[in-house]
C-alpha cells in the first residue's frame, strides 16, 4: 500500500480541519473535471447543428455532493474505521464486529414484518398511497427481504462456511424451483408463477450462470497458467456461431453440435496458442486481444456466411435430448407428451439446468484437471516459467492444453448462448465482454472456483438488478433511465472493488500440490507469475 | 505512383495521430509496467473537451482566427485531460502499485468503461459533427494535400521534438528514465517517484488531448464510444514498436498507419484492421519484444 505524501502534515491537523480542507480540493478538483461536461451539454438543434446547453444547477449540486461526501469520509467515516480496528483488535471480534451490530434480532424481526406486510398488500398499494410511493415500497421490500435472508445467512455462518460447496449447488439446484412456487403461491396460480419466474429464472439465473461459466473457462487460462487473455470472447463467438450456422443450415441438433462446438473452439485455442507461445506478458495480452477483434471483424464483414452485422437469426431451440421439444407447434411438445399447460418458462427452466449442468462440468473438471501432472503444470508455470522449463516441464503443450482447455469451455458456453438467444450478431462479441468476463476472474481472486462464482453474482446481478429500479423515475423525472447508467456504475464498482479488495473477494491461495502437510499461503506473500 | 504517394500522405497523417497517443501507453508501461486501458478514453474525453470548447467559442465570439481557435481548444483540452488522467491516477492506479500485476489492469479497464459510459450519460450518445474548420486543399503536382493533414503533421513533429527536448534534455526527464530503470533506487537518490509518475501521466493525457483535438478536426466528428478503436490501435502501435520506447512508439503508430491506408487504399477496406492486427501478430512471432524494443533480461 502506497503512503500519501502528506501524512506528516495529517497528523497534526484534527479531522474536522483536515477533512474541511481535503473537502475543499475534492471540490476544486471534480469541478474541473466537470465542468464542460456535466455544466454544458451538447445537443443537437432543429437543423442537425450542435449548441450548447447549460446545466449549472446539476453541476453545483454535483460539487457539493463530492464535497460533502469527501468531508463526512475523512472527518467521520476514516477515524471511525480506524477506531473500530483497535476495538476489533483488542476484543478480538476482529472480522465479525461490523457485521454482528448489522444484524441484530430486533432489527431482523421488524425486517421479516415489513415484507411479510409489504408482500401481503403489495397488490392494494398503488391503489392505496399512489404509484410513485407504492415504488419506493417496493423497494423498501426489497431491501427488507434481503436482509433478513442476509441475516439468515451470518446466523448460520459457520455452518454455510463449512459446507459451501454442498450448500451452494443445493440452492443452485432448488433455485428454479423455489421461484415457481414462491411466485405460484404468491399470485395463486401455478401458471401465474411459472410466467413469472420467467424473469427471475432468465434475466438473472442464466444470465449469471453464463457468466459463471465463461469465467471459469477463462480461469484455466488466467488463474491456473497465468497466461493474460484478453480476447477470450473470441472463442465464445466461435461456439456461438458454430452452433447458429450448423444449426440453423444443417438442422445439425444441440446435443451433437455442443461437443462441436467445443472442439472448434478448443482448435481454434490451439491456432492462436501457436504463434503466441514465445510471447511473454504484455505483448500476448495485446495478441490475444488483436485475436478477438479479428475474430469479431471477420463476423461483420464476411457477410456470405454470417450474414455480417445483422447476425443469424432462427436458430433452433435446444430438444429434451430428442425426446420432447420446446415448440409448441410440434407433435412432440413437452405440453402434450406430459399433458401440462402450455408455456414458455419450461424452456427457460430447461435451459438454467443446462447452463448450470455445463458450468458445473467447468468446475468439476478444473477441480479434476489441477490435482493431474498437467494442472500442476499449469500451476507451475503460473508461479515460475524458468524454473519450469529446469524442472523438464514442456512448456509449449503445458500452455496449449491450458488455451485449448479454456477455449473449450468458451465454445460450450457459447453454443448455450446462441441456443438461449436464439439469435447472434457480432454485436455480443466485443471487447468489453472480454474485459467483464477477466474482471469477474479477476475480483474473484485467481483460481477460486468460489471467488469467481461470487464475484460473478455481485457484478452481474447487481447490474442486472439496476433494470428494476424504475421508482427512481419518480425522484428524478420522467427522462430518468437507470439502465444508462448501468455501464458507468458497473466501471466504478471495478474499480471500488479492486481497490477495496486488490487480491479477490478469496484472498488466500493453497497450492494443490504440497509437500508434508497443506499450508494455506497468505495472500500478501504469493506473487504473480510473470507469464 | 501518385496514388501511392497519396496514400502514403494519408497514413502518415493517421500514423501521427496514432503514434500521439502510443506515446501515452509506452510511457505509462515504461515507468509503472501497466497498461493504462483507460488512454483510448482519455484520448476520447479530450477530443469531447475540443469539441466543447470550440462550441462555446463559436457561441461567444462572431469569428475567431482558424489557428487562433485551434490552438485555444488544444490547451484546454490538455490542462482538462491532464486532470483526468491525474486524477484516475491518484484514484485508481497509486493504492494498487506493489500489488499484483493483474489488479491495476482492471482497475484500468473498469475507468475505461466508466469513462465512456460517463461522457454517454452526460453528453449523449449521438455522433456529434462540428462544421468543417479547415477546408482547404493543395494541389501538388497531381497530389492532393489539405491543409488539415499539413497542420496535423506539423503539430506532430513540433510536439515530438519538444516532448524529446523534456525527457532527454531536462532533470525532469532523467528522474523518468532513472524511475524506469530503477524505481526504488531512484527514491534513494531523491527522485520524488509518485510526482514523476503523475507527471507522466500528465504528458501522455496532454498528447492524447492535442491528438483528440487533431481527430476532431480531421475528422470533423467525435462519439463517445471513438476512444476504443484508435486506443487499441495506438496500443498495438506501441507492442509493434516495443513497448516501452519512445522512438518505437512513434515508429509502430506511423507503421500502422500506413499498413492501413495502404491496405484500404489496395485491397479491401473492411478487412484494413484485421491486416492491422495480423501485421502485429506476424511482427510479434518473428521480433518477440517488438521492432525497437530490448528484449527482457531475465535473472533468476
Amino acid at each position: 500500500m502506497a503512503v500519501s505524501v502528506s501524512s506528516e502534515r495529517d497528523t497534526v491537523a484534527s479531522p474536522v480541519q483536515r477533512a474541511f480542507r481535503e473537502a475543499l480540493y475534492a471540490g476544486a478538483i471534480s469541478l474541473g473535471l466537470f465542468i464542460l461536461f456535466i455544466g454544458l451539454k451538447t445537443d443537437q438543434n432543429i437543423s442537425n447543428q450542435l449548441i450548447l446547453a447549460q446545466r449549472w444547477g446539476l453541476l453545483i449540486t454535483v460539487v457539493v455532493l463530492t464535497m460533502l461526501g469527501r468531508f463526512f469520509y475523512i472527518a467521520y467515516g476514516q477515524p471511525f474505521m480506524a477506531n473500530q480496528k483497535i476495538a476489533d483488535v483488542a476484543t478480538g471480534l476482529l472480522p465479525a464486529s461490523v457485521a454482528s451490530r448489522f444484524f441484530q434480532l430486533p432489527a431482523f424481526i421488524v425486517a421479516v414484518v415489513l415484507a411479510v406486510i409489504l408482500v401481503a398488500f403489495s397488490s392494494a398499494l398503488p391503489a392505496l398511497v399512489g404509484p410513485d410511493l407504492a415504488g419506493y415500497l417496493q423497494f423498501l421490500r426489497a431491501l427488507a427481504v434481503i436482509y433478513a435472508l442476509a441475516c439468515v445467512i451470518f446466523y448460520f455462518r459457520a455452518f454455510i462456511h463449512a459446507n459451501f460447496t454442498k450448500l451452494g449447488i443445493a440452492a443452485l439446484v432448488l433455485y428454479p424451483i423455489l421461484v415457481v412456487v414462491v411466485l405460484s403461491v404468491y399470485a395463486w396460480s401455478i401458471m401465474g408463477g411459472l410466467q413469472g419466474s420467467l424473469k427471475w429464472v432468465d434475466n438473472y439465473g442464466i444470465q449469471i450462470l453464463i457468466y459463471v461459466m465463461l469465467a471459469w473457462g477463462l480461469n484455466i487460462v488466467v488463474g491456473l497458467a497465468g497466461l493474460l487473455d484478453l480476447g477470450y470472447v473470441a472463442f465464445y463467438a466461435v461456439g456461438a456461431y458454430a452452433y447458429a450456422l450448423l444449426g440453423s443450415h444443417y438442422g445439425l441438433s444441440f446435443w451433437i453440435l455442443l461437443p462441436a462446438a467445443g472442439a472448434m473452439a478448443a482448435f481454434w485455442g490451439v491456432l492462436l496458442g501457436f504463434p503466441v507461445l514465445r510471447l511473454r506478458g504484455d505483448y500476448l495480452a495485446i495478441v490475444t486481444l488483436a485475436f478477438g477483434e479479428i475474430i469479431r471483424l471477420v463476423l461483420i464483414n464476411w457477410r456470405d456466411v454470417t450474414n455480417g452485422s445483422a447476425g443469424v437469426s432462427g436458430i433452433p431451440k435446444v430438444t429434451f435430448f430428442g425426446l420432447m421439444t420446446f415448440n409448441s407447434s410440434d407433435p412432440n411438445y413437452i405440453g402434450k407428451v406430459l399433458d401440462i399447460a402450455q408455456s414458455s418458462a419450461y424452456y427457460k427452466i430447461f435451459l438454467y439446468y443446462l447452463i448450470l449442468a455445463l458450468a458445473l462440468l467447468t468446475a468439476f473438471v478444473t477441480t479434476r484437471l489441477r490435482r493431474m501432472p498437467v494442472g500442476r503444470a499449469w500451476e507451475a508455470l503460473r508461479e515460475d516459467e524458468i524454473a519450469c522449463r529446469s524442472l523438464g516441464i514442456n512448456t509449449t503443450t503445458t500452455k496449449l492444453t491450458a488455451f485449448a482447455t479454456g477455449a473449450m469451455f468458451g465454445g460450450f458456453a457459447g453454443a448455450f448462448f446462441a441456443a438461449r438467444q436464439g439469435f447472434v450478431s457480432p454485436e455480443s462479441f466485443v471487447f468489453l465482454e472480454s474485459a467483464i468476463i477477466l474482471a469477474i476472474v479477476v475480483l474473484g481472486g485467481m483460481g477460486s472456483l468460489v471467488g469467481i462464482a461470487v464475484a460473478a453474482l455481485v457484478m452481474i446481478g447487481g447490474t442486472e438488478a439496476l433494470r428494476e429500479l424504475d421508482f427512481l423515475k419518480s425522484i428524478f423525472g420522467k427522462d430518468f433511465t437507470p439502465e444508462l447508467y448501468r455501464m458507468l456504475l458497473f466501471g466504478m464498482a471495478m474499480v471500488i472493488v479492486m481497490l477495496w479488495k486488490p487480491r479477490g473477494f478469496v484472498g488466500s491461495r493453497e497450492p494443490t500440490a504440497f509437500l508434508r502437510e497443506r499450508k494455506a499461503v497468505s495472500s500478501s506473500f504469493t506473487k504473480e507469475g510473470h507469464g | 505512383m501518385q496514388y501511392f504517394v497519396q496514400q502514403l500522405i494519408n497514413g502518415l497523417t493517421l500514423g501521427s495521430i496514432y503514434g500521439l497517443i502510443a506515446i501515452g501507453y509506452t510511457m505509462v508501461y515504461g515507468i509503472i509496467g501497466m497498461i493504462n486501458f483507460a488512454h483510448g478514453d482519455i484520448f476520447m474525453v479530450g477530443a469531447f473537451a475540443a469539441l466543447v470548447v470550440f462550441l462555446i467559442l463559436g457561441s461567444l465570439f462572431y469569428s475567431v482566427p482558424v489557428v487562433l481557435a485551434l490552438l485555444i481548444m488544444m490547451i484546454v483540452a490538455m490542462l482538462l485531460t491532464s486532470l483526468y488522467n491525474w486524477t484516475i491516477e491518484k484514484v485508481a492506479y497509486r493504492p494498487l502499485r506493489g500489488s499484483f500485476r493483474l489488479a491495476p489492469l482492471i482497475t484500468a479497464i473498469g475507468m475505461s468503461i466508466a469513462l465512456s459510459n460517463f461522457i454517454q450519460v452526460t453528453q449523449g450518445p449521438r455522433n456529434k459533427p462540428i462544421p468543417p474548420m479547415v477546408s482547404k486543399v493543395y494541389d501538388i503536382y497531381g497530389i492532393s494535400v489539405s491543409l488539415k493533414q499539413i497542420i496535423i503533421v506539423i503539430v506532430t513533429a513540433l510536439l515530438l521534438a519538444l516532448f524529446w527536448y523534456l525527457v532527454n534534455r531536462t532533470s525532469l526527464g532523467r528522474a523518468q528514465r532513472a524511475c524506469e530503470q530503477d524505481r526504488k533506487m531512484a527514491a534513494l537518490l531523491g527522485v520524488d517517484v509518485d510526482r514523476t509518475i503523475s507527471i507522466t501521466f500528465i504528458m501522455g493525457a496532454a498528447l492524447a488531448a492535442v491528438a483528440g483535438t487533431l481527430f476532431l478536426m480531421y475528422y470533423g466528428v467525435i462519439a463517445f464510444s471513438d476512444g476504443f478503436v484508435p486506443g487499441v490501435k495506438a496500443f498495438t502501435a506501441a507492442v509493434l514498436g516495443g513497448i516501452g520506447s519512445l522512438p518505437g512508439a512513434v515508429l509502430g503508430g506511423l507503421l500502422i498507419g500506413f499498413i492501413e491506408s495502404m491496405w484500404s487504399a489496395y485491397f479491401s477496406i473492411d478487412y484494413k484492421d484485421v491486416a492491422a492486427f495480423s501485421i502485429l501478430a506476424i511482427v510479434l512471432i518473428f521480433l518477440p519484444s517488438g521492432i525497437l524494443g530490448r528484449p527482457e533480461v531475465e535473472k533468476v
